[in-house]
């Protein structure tokens, strides 16, 4: 590609395409430097609860069941420590019209992109939103064109995302299937230029305001099923949309004191833009590949300011292995008679850890499932994991589990056992992130009030983490 | 093998060069280059795999590119059986004292 689609050219444009291909101008809620109103532009730009609901029922999104696991809760209780063990409860998302809580983001987006006159969309995604969004497009009537991360150099797809296409295709969208590397945002530049169609991101206002029915259906849920608000949600954390989304939902839903905890598969040491290290992960979501960095700077997304921000709400940060998702989807296969997965049910591992150390009368809610079958299954990634050279043994993962090389389903369930990512550290990545990328150290008042917000600390703590963070750069 | 005029195929385009990709790519990627496949009905006469030619999308654009499968399949699936995990279910049912 040369000239005026070169990858210089198209990026050079980057801005003016997005703000045609969104429809929102973001410049106006910027403050100062890098202060911006964040609630101001979820409450201009976002819709409210009733709106969302309303949008919602139009296209059979949400509603969807909530389930106590009572063999995993009995089986919890045997395990746990004398007086602990919490009950867990799942959000069955895979209820929704493509199978996972992606229809809520994409039925917002969706709406707006049809009321706003767009003629069709493109998102920019390897994972379930493809499919939600092309549903959603095919209920209002868009054309629809999903680009996919999909193979590494040899042409070799991931199962999973092969899978997702599949889905997508099966609603009638055109699936761009790309090979390994960050240009992908490039590409997808080109092809809203080319098309005028609407931007379906994953992290608009719009995206965001239609996950806040799945907190908010959490609250009220569990509140009706047991007297009370959960004590703790666990939410599969990639992106950082669901986990915004679901605690802006439980706080409008008045659960106010529930705690928040982000969960993800640990891919530490695989690099996201390696075409080798590519089809040497068996998750290809709800992994510290995006958590990390998408935590520590939530406006690498394709839009100007985005609207997922986990350090707004999360509380607590947790690790779990490829290998105990995977037996824990054996469990509630056998168990609770429910063939779900992957991803959500990485919070469902990190669910079963947790429970242990929680009091025995406390209440868990694991916030999502999603759809499974060909690609997805834990047999399809793991003979594809073989394939690719991966040793795949039973064994302890906290001691065996090595990223890229060896994945170690656990013997025995009290070997599930999650990793503390601390919060600190995601706010120090945040600071360290932020004065690479704007070359300063220090920040005007506007600019602390708004860190303060953006990492939940005070201005003590906002002050003393910047100090720590100017020393280690200096050092 | 030859596709027709409306033959539904699949076509991969090299859409930049290894020259040509983002800055600060770890050095595997460096030295490929950025690619697409795409699926549509081919719009051509006659062509047979490995020749250009352009198709129409299921979205309704043109794409040319090299054709590389006429009718392409879904090749993905639900895997092997894998022995580490078959007997989770049978285990976790034995500790629960047998269901």
């Amino acid at each position: 590609m040369e000239g005026r689609y070169s990858f210089e050219a198209v990026m050079a444009r980057r801005a003016e395409i997005m703000k045609k291909a969104v429809g929102i101008d973001y410049e106006k809620f910027i403050i100062r430097g890098i202060a911006f109103d964040y609630e101001k532009m979820m409450k201009e730009v976002g819709y409210s609860i009733e709106e969302v609901k309303r949008i919602q029922s139009e296209t059979c999104v949400g509603n969807t069941p909530l389930v106590e696991l009572k063999n995993i809760n009995r089986l919890i209780k045997k395990l746990a420590p004398k007086g602990k063990g919490a009950r867990i409860f799942l959000k069955d998302e895979a209820a929704n019209p493509s199978g996972s809580f992606k229809d809520r983001r994409a039925s917002v987006s969706i709406y707006r992109a049809a009321s706003l006159g767009y003629k069709g969309v493109i998102a920019a995604t390897s994972g379930n939103y493809g499919a939600a969004v092309a549903s959603q497009a095919a209920k209002k009537n868009l054309r629809c064109i999903i680009v996919q991360e999909c193979f590494d150099n040899d042409w070799i797809g991931q199962p999973e995302i092969l899978e997702k296409g599949r889905a997508c295709e099966a609603y009638g969208a055109e699936v761009v299937q790309l090979t390994v590397g960050p240009e992908l945002f490039y590409y997808t530049l080109v092809l809203l230029e080319e098309t005028g169609y609407f931007n379906a991101s994953l992290y608009t206002p719009y995206a965001i305001a239609g996950i806040e029915t799945l907190g908010y259906e959490i609250a009220e849920q569990t509140q009706k099923l047991t007297g009370r608000f959960p004590d703790a949600v666990v939410v599969t954390h990639a992106g950082g949309g669901l986990i915004t989304g679901t605690a802006r939902g439980l706080k409008k839903a008045g659960a106010t004191e529930t705690k928040v905890i982000g969960a993800s598969v640990d891919l530490r040491g695989l690099h996201m833009a390696s075409t080798k290290d590519f089809n040497r992960k068996y998750f290809t979501t709800g992994h510290t590949g995006f958590g990390i960095p998408f935590a520590a700077y939530p406006d690498r997304a394709d839009v100007p300011k985005n609207a997922a921000r986990p350090l707004r709400y999360m509380d607590r940060y947790v690790l779990v292995t490829q290998g105990e998702v995977f037996y824990v989807t054996e469990m509630l296969a056998h168990l609770e008679g429910l063939q779900r997965g992957p991803a959500g049910n990485t919070s469902l591992a990190a669910a079963f850890s947790l429970a242990m150390e929680m009091d025995e009368d406390q209440i868990i809610v694991v916030n999502e499932t999603e759809y499974t079958g060909a690609g997805k299954l834990p047999s399809a990634q793991l003979t594809f994991a073989k394939k690719m050279g991966m040793i795949i043994k039973r064994g302890d993962p906290l001691k065996e589990d090595k990223p890229g090389k060896v994945i170690a389903i656990p013997e025995h369930p009290s070997q599930i056992k999650h990793i503390e990512y601390p919060l600190e550290e995601l706010k120090r990545s945040y600071l360290k992130e932020l004065m690479r990328r704007e070359g300063k150290t220090s920040f005007d008042e506007t600019e602390l009030n708004f860190l303060e917000e953006d990492l939940r600390l005070s201005r003590e703590e906002v002050l003393k983490l910047i100090d720590e963070v100017k020393k280690a750069l200096q050092a | 093998m030859k596709a027709k005029k409306g033959d539904f195929v699949q076509i991969e385009v090299r859409i930049l060069e290894p020259e040509e990709r983002a800055p600060n790519l770890p050095e595997d990627t460096k030295r490929v280059p950025f690619e697409m496949r795409v699926k549509g009905f081919m719009l051509n006469d006659e062509a047979s795999l490995g020749e250009v030619v352009r198709i129409r999308t299921f979205s309704g654009r043109e794409v040319e590119g090299k054709l590389i499968a006429i009718n392409p399949k879904y090749e993905h699936n639900f895997g092997e059986p894998v022995p580490e995990i078959l007997t989770i279910g049978e285990e976790l049912r034995e500790l629960l004292g047998g269901m």
